[in-house]
This record gives structure tokens, sequence and C-alpha cells, in this order.
């Protein structure tokens, strides 16, 4: 960890305490988004194609504000746009910036087969390192917010960094320093959780949103880009943000149990024929008959078989 | 099949070229799909792939090797598939099965073309083959499978392994039995003849039958 260097522990001949010391220094970044507080402007997703160096994507038209239906192997950032009937509320046009969620428990990493191709890094960031990426598309598979994206011309997957170059850099990611309202927020998890939760209580006292909350996943180990929702228990309406995510039971049941399972079975059978081997040997070379028969000459003599039904 | 299944070094015909073939078709590229799917299966077998050009490589050749396997499979079943049913026979045959491990092949009812060891091998393979298309064909592009059918991808990555590793069973028996353990089996496989003895021990009846249709025929 580069930052602990500059931690101080102690200083010789120092008179007094150690500046610093016992500090409890965190590493988990958070990216948080109100989704209170969002007006949909896309700022963030200019922002984010000009820091990655991505051209500006081809839009459809889908009768609402919705660009494009989601996000592309060089789109990693749209927002999700739903107009949503409210009993109590009306109308109300719901605005979600969409983009990877850094999972704690990444079922990207979890399913994926390439040596290097996805890291997890101390700070929470989740990050694909195309150099070594197969284009498989497991990820794919394993992620349950639909965020991984395959690149026909590359044939390598892509998807949000969280801006890996500019956090290792001290900066803020792209999106956050775009936002004209305010509505994205980055910090420490627990900083940006404060913040959250804060938002929520008052959009549950002085809002009339009750149901407002703080959507930081546990299905998945809680991620590092967490919302604030008008209404957390229904945040399908957000452009399909999925309840309970979890990593797909099947991944896990591959990368889990049937491995062991076809692991052992594997070597099991590779020694059981050996065994076999060792214990009875090859069948015996059958006799060829003294006299074999000449080609296409049927010989009465071996015809009328010697023992065995018939 | 030739004319006459007795050859000229006395030796019978039992694989025709084409059978040899389309056999060989199969293996070689099972052989491929098998090194090159262990290494995407564990993070201690990926340097299969790097001996096979890298992971990259592997993965784009791995769904074509699986084409020419599904195609050679396919080529099988038409050729064999009518000699694969199951007959009153098979049964007799499963029921001495212990003795037929233990090399006490005299104690073994004698077969048609293919025993009911082989029969289920086919079978096992056939139908992992299918098995393996189908989730195959999904893992191939799994980009073009939209979000909303995303349960045809959760239904690949775990049937696609489990597949293979039941086909990687079958492929060990395989192997073994048609190399170390039934002397002559692989020679007829290569070169397609075995010897009279060997037909007459593993394959009577239908060693019988290949006779009876040159007395016919005289």
């Amino acid at each position: 960890m580069s930052q602990a260097s500059t931690e101080i522990i102690r200083i010789s001949g120092h008179a007094g305490s150690v500046p610093g010391a016992g500090l409890d220094r965190e590493f988990q970044v958070c990216k948080l988004v109100d989704t209170t507080t969002c007006i949909g402007c896309k700022a963030c997703e200019v922002a984010c194609l000009e820091w990655n160096g991505y051209t500006f994507s081809e839009t459809t038209f889908d009768n609402s504000y919705q660009t494009m239906p989601e996000t592309a192997w060089n789109y990693w950032n749209l927002i999700k746009f739903n107009e949503h009937e409210d009993p109590d509320h009306g109308l109300m046009l719901l605005m979600r910036k969409d983009q990877c969620m850094h999972c704690a428990e990444p079922g990207c990493l979890i399913a994926c087969p390439a040596d290097g191709a996805i890291v997890q890094y101390a700070n929470g960031i989740v990050d694909f390192q195309e150099a070594n990426c197969i284009g498989c598309g497991y990820c794919m598979s394993g992620c349950p917010f639909n965020i991984p994206k395959f690149s026909p011309t590359a044939r390598k997957v892509f998807k949000c960094t969280l801006c890996n170059d500019r956090v290792s850099q001290g900066l803020e990611p792209a999106c956050i320093k775009a936002c004209p309202t305010g509505c994205l927020h980055f910090g420490t998890k627990s900083e940006m959780k404060e913040l959250a939760e804060t938002r929520a209580t008052q959009l549950r006292d002085q809002s009339g949103f009750a149901n407002a909350g703080v959507y930081d996943p546990a299905g998945v180990g809680g991620t590092h880009v967490i919302y604030v929702l008008h209404d957390a228990k229904n945040p399908e309406a957000y452009g399909g943000l999925p309840k309970d995510p979890h990593v797909p039971w099947t991944v896990r049941l591959w990368k889990m149990p049937l491995k062991w399972l076809g692991n052992i079975a594997i070597i099991g059978g590779v020694l059981g024929v050996f065994v076999h081997y060792l214990r009875f040997g090859p069948k015996p070379i059958p006799p060829d008959e003294e006299n074999p028969p000449q080609a296409g000459v049927l010989r009465q003599e071996s015809a009328p078989p010697e023992r065995g039904k018939r | 099949m030739s004319a006459t299944p007795i050859l000229p070094n006395g030796r019978v015909l039992r694989y025709s070229f084409q059978e040899r073939l389309v056999h060989w078709l199969a293996a070689l590229s099972y052989i491929y799909l098998m090194l090159t799917g262990l290494a995407f299966w564990s993070p201690w077998l990926f340097w299969i792939a790097v001996l096979f050009g890298g992971g990259t490589v592997s993965r784009e050749l791995h769904p074509w090797a699986g084409l020419i396997f599904v195609i050679a499979t396919f080529k099988m079943y038409e050729m064999w598939g009518r000699q694969m049913h199951e007959t009153e026979l098979d049964k007799e045959f499963w029921r001495a099965v212990p003795h037929y491990i233990r090399n006490e092949d005299e104690l073994v009812p004698s077969a048609d073309r293919f025993n009911a060891g082989q029969k289920f091998l086919f079978w096992g393979f056939f139908w992992c083959g299918i098995l393996l298309l189908l989730s195959g064909l999904i893992l191939w592009f799994p980009h073009l499978i939209p979000w909303n059918l995303r349960y045809l991808r959760y239904f690949a990555v775990i049937v696609h392994p489990a597949a293979a590793l039941l086909s990687i069973g079958l492929f060990i028996i395989h192997v073994y039995m048609g190399t170390a353990m039934e002397r002559g089996s692989f020679g007829a496989v290569i070169r397609g003849d075995v010897s009279v003895g060997w037909a007459k021990r593993y394959h009577r009846i239908w060693y019988e039958h290949l006779l009876r249709n040159i007395a016919t025929r005289k």
C-alpha cells in the first residue's frame, strides 16, 4: 500500500505526540448517486466519454428521454430514465446514472477464467485489464447488473473503471467532476454511506418519501457505487435496478462444488483406470485360428461357434 | 464396407475408411476441445491455453473445433445410430460386466457389431455433444443474448462444464479400453482391420453375420 509509507508510526528524537498516529485511514472509495437530485442532463455521460477517449454513440428514440437502451462497451455511463406513476407523488421522472457498481463480491471476477483479466483493488475498484482478457464473455454472465460489454472489434470486454487512473492520482472520477446539481459525490465508503443516510432521512422526514433509502445491496457484499432512492423498496422502477442482486447461483455452483467434484472425478477416473490396469492388465490377446481363412472364402470349420449363445 | 470382410491378409475389416476418418475427426477435435476447455476450467490449468497460442486464440478456436466435433458426431449418428439400438443381448452383457472388468471374457456373452458398453459410450458422447452444442452456442455469442434472456447464459455456464465433465469421464474409459485394455482395438480404428480371433472373441455375432453374407453372395 503506497499510501502507508506516508503514515508515521514513530519519530526519532521527537517531543510530544506523533502526528497522525493511530489514525484510521480508510482506503475504500465510494461514489454516491442521489437519484432525487439528478436532472438527467447527461453531463456525466459526456465527461465519461471525454476522459476515456470515446465518442458519442448513436441514439435511439423510444418515446422517452432514454437515449439508448443500455450501456455499451464504449459507453460506460448512461442515465436510465423511467416515467413512474407513484400513488402518493403522481408522475415521477426517475433518472438513474447506470454504470459499474464495483461490487465487493464481483460476479464478473468470480466467473472470469483468464489470469489477471479482472482485478479488485483494496480501495474497492473492480477493474478489467484488457491485455489479459481473452474475450470469453463469462463476466457478462457473472454480473447481476448487465455491465460488462463485449466489443466485436477488439473481441474483449470493457466497462467503467471508476476512473481508476484518476482515483489513483487523488482525483475524483470524471463523472463526479461534471455533475452540475451535486447529485454525484465521491469519497470514502463510510463518508458516502453517512451522507446517503442523511439525505434519505431528510427525504423521509421532510419530503414525504416514506420509503426513501440507500441502495447498497448486501447480496453482492455491498457496492462501491451507492444510490439514494425515493423508494428503496422498488429499485426496479429505476431503470431495472435489481432488488436483491446476487452472483447467479449457477456461476456459484460451477465455480465451487462442481469444480471440486469435477477435479476429484477427473483425477479419480485417471487413477481408476490406472489401478485397473495394474490389477487386471490388458485382456489376453485372443488366439487367431491356426489357419486363417483365405480372402473372401468361407471355411466351414471356422463357421460353427465353439461356445456361447446363438 | 468393402466387398469382402476377410481381407487378403487374413484379417477382418472392422471400420471402413470413412468410419475411421470421421472417428479421428471427432477424436482430434475432442482432444483439442478438452485441453482448451480444461484451461478455462481451472486457473491451475490455464497454462494449457498458453501452449495452444494463448487464451485469446484458444477462446476463438474452441467453438470452431466444437463445430467440427458436432458435425463428426452427427455423422457418426448417421453411420452407427441404427447399430447402437439396445437389444436383449445388451442386458445380458450388462449382467456380465463384472466378468468383463475382470477380463473373464469367456463368461461374457458375445456381441453384435457393438457391445452394450460401446453403445453406452456412443449415446453418452452423443447426448453430451448435444448439451455442449446448445450451451456452447450461447457461450460462443454471450453478447448477442439480450438481458431479459440472461437465464440462457446462467443455464449455459453450468451445463457446459457439467456435460464436458461427463464426456471426459467417458473419454477416459474409452481411451483406456481402446488402447491399454483391449489390445487390437486401436489398430482397428487406425488401419481398420482386426484379427479373426479378436472378431470372434468380442463380436462373434457380427463376425458370423459377415461370414453368412459371404456365403449367400457366393
